[in-house]
């Protein structure tokens, strides 16, 4: 059957993101002129509008800002399975917000402003997906 | 901000049958839209020198349909690659055409098939490049998806319920009704709301709009030439169109709007009642852009009829029906007459400001809003008789 989800479309701007992904890290801009960090990422800071640009590695954690629960699947051919899962808006740590879904974690069971942080999937050879589960304690220690 | 008060006035208004399949091209759709309008305004093709159209990839140039009309020779013609967002501006744009002698008369239309053809709603081709390499992959790819995310963010920050959501759907069911024209006439209940297929939560299936096949169109002129044509004038008091920063490339690229509990009607609603010399309180209709019930309250809050947070509230207990204190959506709206990209709005309210609206009318209209967009740009008009 093969993958039949939508798969991202890298460019110049956002190819280190995804292969940040593919090292199981999550990067995001950083402008070195005023300290903003930024997503999803542009060639220059939309704050101060400086050019000199770092990829920083993100602590991957954050918070839900929003999100939605999909019952019906669009198309149905490829999300018939999946449905209901979850799409949210993520606020990380570091103050950007980026779209992702939420794992392990029941549709009823999903509050706002709740701790979450990064897991990497894979989807195909070429490409793996920053997903967000619910976040274990700071310390480190389990749920 | 708009400075043309009162200089044009919508002469002549048109319309298609709404349906799930016209079983005719765009371009007939539009033409016939057209043809009407131009008739109803008492002029004939040879007057019209203007013409304006909005689509997203969805339709034929304006220039297509002039031709099929026979429009001897159109000065300004033009096509808006643009969304719900852009139904009141292509009308302030012929106003503008025509302060600035490009033209003299000028026919705005929206034609779609927009149920047996290319669908806005969903199913449509999968990209996930530029902006929606970001969203896409997450199986984050339909309007509903896209406005229920934003939807949340008001129940989160203001304890907007399910409930208040139907009862906008409801309401504008029963004008629907009512609609000889509009493709959903069956009476609603809250328990039929609440039974309703849950399709993206929080919406379900009654929180979203219809799709449809079909075309509206309206004849723009200045307010004097209007006055000596066949049908009362409906004068453009006052308009503006835009949004807030951030505002991004569509509906997925929303991630850096600030407030998502807001959308752009609060940074056009200034503009707006300064420009018409008027405010919230002196309208007598409102036809406002219902892609989803939300996005009425979005409106209701950021047009000024009600405080931020309050538009759930405002919109129940009857207050938004067609005999309460601000009738909204008097043909039933986008959720329930018809899905023409909101411009099947512009129709409505000149048709209640011409007292043309048999048993839907609102006595003694004078005054209209109407408004078009639901996230982070929009366009709004203040038309009166």
């Amino acid at each position: 059957m093969g993958y039949q989800k939508p798969l991202p479309s890298p460019d110049p701007e956002s190819a280190p993101f995804w292969e940040g992904c593919r090292q199981g890290k999550l990067l995001i801009q950083r402008c070195r002129s005023c300290g903003q960090h930024r997503f999803p990422p542009t060639v220059f800071c939309p704050s101060c509008r400086s050019h000199d640009t770092e990829w920083v590695e993100s602590s991957g954690r954050g918070k839900v800002f929003s999100w939605i629960v999909v019952r019906h699947p669009v198309p149905k051919e490829v999300y018939g399975e999946d449905v209901p899962y979850i799409v949210a808006i993520i606020t990380l740590d570091e103050g950007v917000r980026l779209v992702s879904d939420l794992i392990e974690i029941a549709p009823e069971a999903v509050t706002a402003d709740m701790a979450v942080e990064v897991r990497f999937k894979p989807a195909t050879e070429e490409f793996v997906l920053p997903l967000f589960a619910p976040a274990s304690a700071p310390d480190g220690g389990g749920a | 901000m708009f400075s043309a008060r009162d200089k044009c006035a919508i002469a002549g208004v048109g319309f298609t049958d709404y349906s799930k399949k016209s079983g005719r091209t765009v371009r007939s759709l539009a033409s016939e839209a057209c043809l009407k309008a131009i008739q109803d305004a008492g002029l004939a093709v040879e007057d019209v020198d203007g013409i304006v159209s909005y689509n997203f990839n969805d339709s034929v140039p304006a220039i297509a349909v002039a031709t099929e009309l026979g429009v001897p020779q159109a000065g300004y013609a033009v096509d808006f690659l643009a969304g719900g967002n852009a139904a009141n501006l292509i009308v302030l744009t012929a106003v503008a055409a025509i302060e600035a002698g490009l033209a003299k008369t000028v026919v705005c239309y929206r034609a779609m098939n927009g149920r047996s053809g290319f669908r806005l709603g969903g199913g449509r081709e999968m990209r996930a490049q530029g902006i929606t390499q970001f969203t896409a992959p997450f199986g984050w790819i339909t309007y509903p998806q896209a406005m229920a995310m934003w939807c949340r963010r008001h129940m989160i920050e203001y304890g907007t319920t399910s409930d208040q959501l139907g009862e906008i759907a409801v309401t504008l069911r029963q004008n629907a009704v009512l609609n000889e024209r509009a493709m959903q006439r069956q009476p609603l209940t809250m328990e039929d709301y609440r039974a309703s297929r849950m399709i993206v939560e929080p919406f379900r299936l009654l929180d979203i709009c219809l799709e449809s096949d079909g075309a509206c169109a309206v004849v723009v002129t200045s307010s004097e030439r209007a006055r000596d044509l066949a049908q009362k004038p409906v004068y453009i008091a006052g308009g503006a169109y835009g949004g807030g920063p951030m505002q991004g490339e569509d509906l997925f690229d929303a991630i850096r709007w600030p407030d998502h509990s807001h959308n752009y009607s609060r940074y056009i609603s200034d503009d707006l009642w300064n420009s018409a010399g008027l405010g919230p309180g002196d309208v007598d209709v409102a036809e406002i852009y219902d892609c989803f019930t939300y996005s009425i309250i979005m409106q209701l809050e950021g047009f000024g009829f009600c405080k931020e947070g309050e538009g759930g509230a405002f919109a129940g207990g009857g207050r938004i029906a067609r005999d309460g204190e601000l009738p909204v959506n008097t043909h039933g709206g986008l959720l329930s007459e018809a899905y023409i990209h909101g411009f099947n709005h512009v129709v409505e309210a000149v048709e209640q400001l011409r007292g043309q609206s048999g048993p839907r009318q609102v006595p003694d209209a004078e005054v209209a809003l109407t408004t078009a967009g639901a996230m982070t740009c929009g366009s709004a008009m203040v038309l009166h008789n």
